[in-house]
């Protein structure tokens, strides 16, 4: 095998991410202009958002609960148990919610966009649909993108409420903490800022998933191990920069809420 | 462009056309042009660019040189989001059907009329005509997995028809088919020719194929593919099938098939022994 120079592995790399700007680009720059697909996109929500709901329940659930009881551990020693629930509450809304439920969804969806998408690609049914008159950034990424980035918005709320929920089952029948301060805790900690900052990220994060699982499914090649090269890419790819963005994007708000 | 007879009078123009992919040059200065009514068939061993050649002419590909007139419009100059309107003007018969698996065979006919908003009721009825053409109205409500190589050919030619496209472009509808199988096929290509006379390019690897095209027509009474000496105009071959022969990325031969069969080079007499 010829190994790739160095300059080569470089022109590659901006040319990766050109080519993902542009299609990130056109996936917004869409929703302006005919045809849109409605019936395609409600498809979507369905699959990623209803079929998302089992395992961002489960993960949100036990993330809520080993929450508290690793909290309950250290809040203890300054005897200050009766914090779990704010501490439970300002994590999930803040960070955990949007975080864990972006990660949940992008092993799940960008996965099944890229080899969805791959698929497609290597059969050249995607130059089948372009033959045919179609734009398949109009009829395949934007309403993924859409549902994606409104799925993933109710998914976090649903995760942060569920999350909530499993700290509280582990302060109750484990720590023993009353439910009235439990939740009391947890919502007048939570201030404006917090909401906006854990509920803005899903849509960043889902925007990101959906961009990135479309990106490698629309330049797989290669056959079927050009499929799941593609998918496997576009999972660690979604999440890394998810987790990057993430931090920079909190960094942001922090900044900005400090002004303000 | 003084040597390109007149684009907008022609369907397809190639002008000096090039393209290479990496280090290999498929493509290098081709031109040729096809006429309204006229049926080329794109002849040349594997990866001489023959299939290229299709791609160019839909813009799905750029080309690195030249200039490609589709339907009087110059599509390397036009943008992806311009060549869709263009493109719905003409038909595409991918090489392995390139049928969309997750819909049935109604959907995939339809996939171009749903996209134009037409009715339903006359969706249905210009679905089933296409499926009739190809006799598969049966398989309407099957999907693509469901049927045979030939079959999956075959709806992929109803799709291609279904919206009467002024050009077709043919990737190896034969390929990897038996025999029978690819008689039927190229029987429905000459049956779009002679009773729509619509402009097509076949790329083909099948000689006999093109032999087939070029020496029969299609008895619209008997519904059969018949032998030209026995048709009504006493012709013994199509004049509007020609044959373009690539060779290294060049076109070495481009012309009827009685020119064909007198052409003096060696390269192919030899090819179409």
């Amino acid at each position: 095998m010829e190994l790739a120079s160095p300059l080569d592995i470089v022109k590659n790399g901006v040319l990766s991410v050109q080519e993902y700007s542009q299609l990130a680009g056109r996936s917004v720059a869409n929703l302006f202009g005919q045809p849109r697909y409605l019936t395609d996109t409600l498809q979507q929500a369905d699959l990623i958002g209803v079929g998302s709901v089992p395992i961002v329940v489960l993960t949100g659930f036990f993330t809520g609960a080993v929450l508290a009881l690793q909290s309950a551990n250290s809040l203890a020693r300054f005897g200050a148990l009766s914090m779990t629930g704010q501490l439970v509450s300002l994590s999930m809304v803040r960070e955990l919610g949007p975080v864990l439920t972006g990660l949940m969804v992008s092993g799940r969806n960008a996965s099944g966009m890229a080899s969805e998408l791959g698929s497609m690609k290597v059969t050249e049914q995607i130059d089948a649909m372009r033959a045919l008159g179609t734009d398949p950034t109009k009829k395949l990424v934007t309403p993924r993108v859409v549902a994606t980035t409104a799925m993933l918005f109710f998914l976090t709320i649903i995760s942060d409420l569920v999350g909530l929920a499993g700290g509280y089952m582990v302060a109750y029948f484990i720590l023993g903490l009353d439910s009235y301060q439990y939740w009391n805790t947890a919502y007048q900690s939570l201030v404006y800022a917090d909401v906006f900052m854990g509920l803005t990220k899903p849509l960043l994060f889902g925007f990101i998933v959906a961009t990135v699982g479309c990106y490698y499914g629309l330049t797989a090649k290669g056959g079927t191990q050009g499929v799941g090269r593609a998918t496997t890419q576009a999972v660690v790819a979604s999440s890394v920069m998810l987790l990057v963005v993430n931090f920079f994007y909190t960094r942001l708000l922090m900044a900005v809420i400090t002004q303000h | 462009m003084p040597d390109v007879p007149q684009p907008e009078a022609q369907t397809i123009v190639f002008d000096d056309v090039g393209i290479a992919f990496d280090e290999n040059v498929v493509l290098d200065g081709v031109s040729f042009s096809l006429h309204r009514g006229e049926t080329k068939i794109l002849l040349g061993v594997a990866g001489s660019g023959k299939s290229t050649i299709l791609k160019l002419a839909l813009g799905l590909l750029k080309p690195d040189r030249g200039h490609i007139w589709v339907l009087g419009h110059d599509v390397t100059a036009m943008k992806e989001q311009e060549l869709f309107e263009l493109r719905r003007r003409i038909g595409m018969v991918f090489q392995e059907s390139a049928l969309f698996d997750s819909l049935t065979v109604r959907e995939n006919v339809a996939y171009r009329l749903l996209e134009e908003n037409i009715p339903p009721y006359e969706i249905e009825q210009r679905v089933r005509e296409a499926l009739r053409f190809v006799e598969l109205e049966h398989t309407v409500d099957m999907f693509p997995a469901e049927l045979s190589g030939g079959m999956r050919r075959r709806v992929a030619i109803a799709r291609a028809i279904v919206s009467q496209p002024e050009a077709l472009l043919y990737d190896s509808p034969t390929g990897g088919l038996d025999p029978v199988t690819s008689t039927t096929i190229i029987e429905l290509v000459v049956k779009q020719r002679d009773v729509y006379h619509t402009s097509a390019l076949m790329v083909t690897h099948r000689l006999q194929d093109a032999f087939t095209m070029a020496t029969h027509y299609f008895d619209t009474k008997s519904n059969q593919m018949r032998p030209l000496e026995g048709g009504s105009n006493g012709q013994r071959v199509n004049l509007d099938t020609t044959f373009l022969i690539l060779k290294d990325g060049k076109v070495i031969f481009d012309g009827t098939a009685p020119e064909l069969a007198s052409s003096p080079d060696e390269y192919i007499r030899e090819y179409i022994s």
